[in-house]
């Protein structure tokens, strides 16, 4: 069965603002997260310099043995990604409907701190909402 | 992945699926353990950020951390070492690709911590099996070869020959 293993959020200078475990089979602590995420976002970086040609943006999919990880950096630099199993389908588009939840209930948020850990409840809940449809679609094909 | 199952070469590299007609691959790497660039050939490289040396090894460098995260970020394997330690050959869950918008680079790595990347076009499907053949000829030409050192810069003539024929036949 594909799934989605874990969501993570980071800002524009590489922290983790949000990270979220949905079933793989040991959850990272904090401390690990944090370094996770600030190591992507330097291979991110080193990546665009090693392109043979112009215009790279950074990795958009990563595919290890036992799980793919899919990116997507939005125009100001916030990178959503997304660790699942191989060959899950239709991650893109999962990241792109997380961006859109994310300007909904987190950027327009008044009381929401630009690039700090995101503390949202209305974030959350529809973001558990996105990925139960996600994974009933998946298990309905 | 079985590396040991057939002795000899095989007549012609398998076909990737999602190639076309021109010609796929930017750059080849193959570093071995310690982090020497063994052989470096570029064939479509329009952009070149740093000098060959400084290349070299942000490229060893970048696939050590990828590695290193692979391997934290396995959600399978129970007990993870720390981040940074490095990785054995084989040791966790190593990534055997990724794909950015411009290109995609397909690593493998041998049990002898020789490591292959090929760089080529976003669209070009799975290929292992290719690094396996080119790791197949790594170990007919260079490693059988009485006259290398290991450890250095391979200069082989034959096998540089075979390294530029083989772009073209993918």
């Amino acid at each position: 069965m594909a799934a989605i293993c874990s969501l993570y959020i980071i800002n524009k200078s590489g922290g983790l603002i949000f990270y979220k475990d949905y079933g793989s089979m040991v959850r990272m602590d904090t401390n690990d997260s944090l370094r996770v995420a600030s190591l992507w976002h330097s291979m991110h970086a080193i990546s665009q310099q090693l392109s043979p040609t112009t215009g790279c943006t950074g990795i958009e999919l990563l595919e290890a043995d036992t799980f793919d990880l899919h990116c997507f950096q939005s125009l100001t630099g916030t990178k959503f990604f997304v660790v699942c199993e191989p060959g899950t389908q239709n991650m893109e588009a999962l990241l792109k409907v997380v961006y859109e939840l994310y300007t909904d209930y987190v950027l327009k948020n008044p009381f929401y701190e630009m690039e700090m850990p995101i503390r949202c409840e209305l974030f959350d809940i529809n973001l558990t909402q996105a990925i139960q449809k996600d994974r009933v679609a998946l298990l309905g094909r | 992945m079985q590396f040991f199952g057939g002795s000899e070469l095989s007549p012609s590299p398998p076909t990737p699926t999602g190639t076309g007609t021109e010609n796929n691959s930017h750059m080849i790497y193959i570093f071995n353990r310690n982090g020497v660039c063994l052989l470096y050939r570029e064939w479509i490289r329009p952009l070149h950020t740093l000098n060959f040396q400084q290349d070299h090894k942000l490229m060893f460098g970048l696939l050590f951390s990828l590695k290193s995260l692979a391997a934290k970020m396995d959600p399978t394997c129970a007990d993870k070492g720390n981040l940074g330690v490095p990785q054995l050959p084989g040791q966790g869950c190593s990534f055997h690709s990724f794909r950015t918008n411009t290109y995609k680079l397909n690593f493998m790595e041998t049990p002898s911590g020789i490591k292959f990347i090929l760089v080529t076009n976003p669209g070009t499907g799975d290929l292992r099996e290719t690094l396996k053949y080119i790791y197949n000829l790594y170990v007919e030409y260079v490693a059988n070869n009485p006259l290398y050192t290991p450890g250095t810069p391979i200069r082989n003539r034959s096998n540089n020959t075979r390294h530029h024929t083989f772009p073209s036949l993918f």
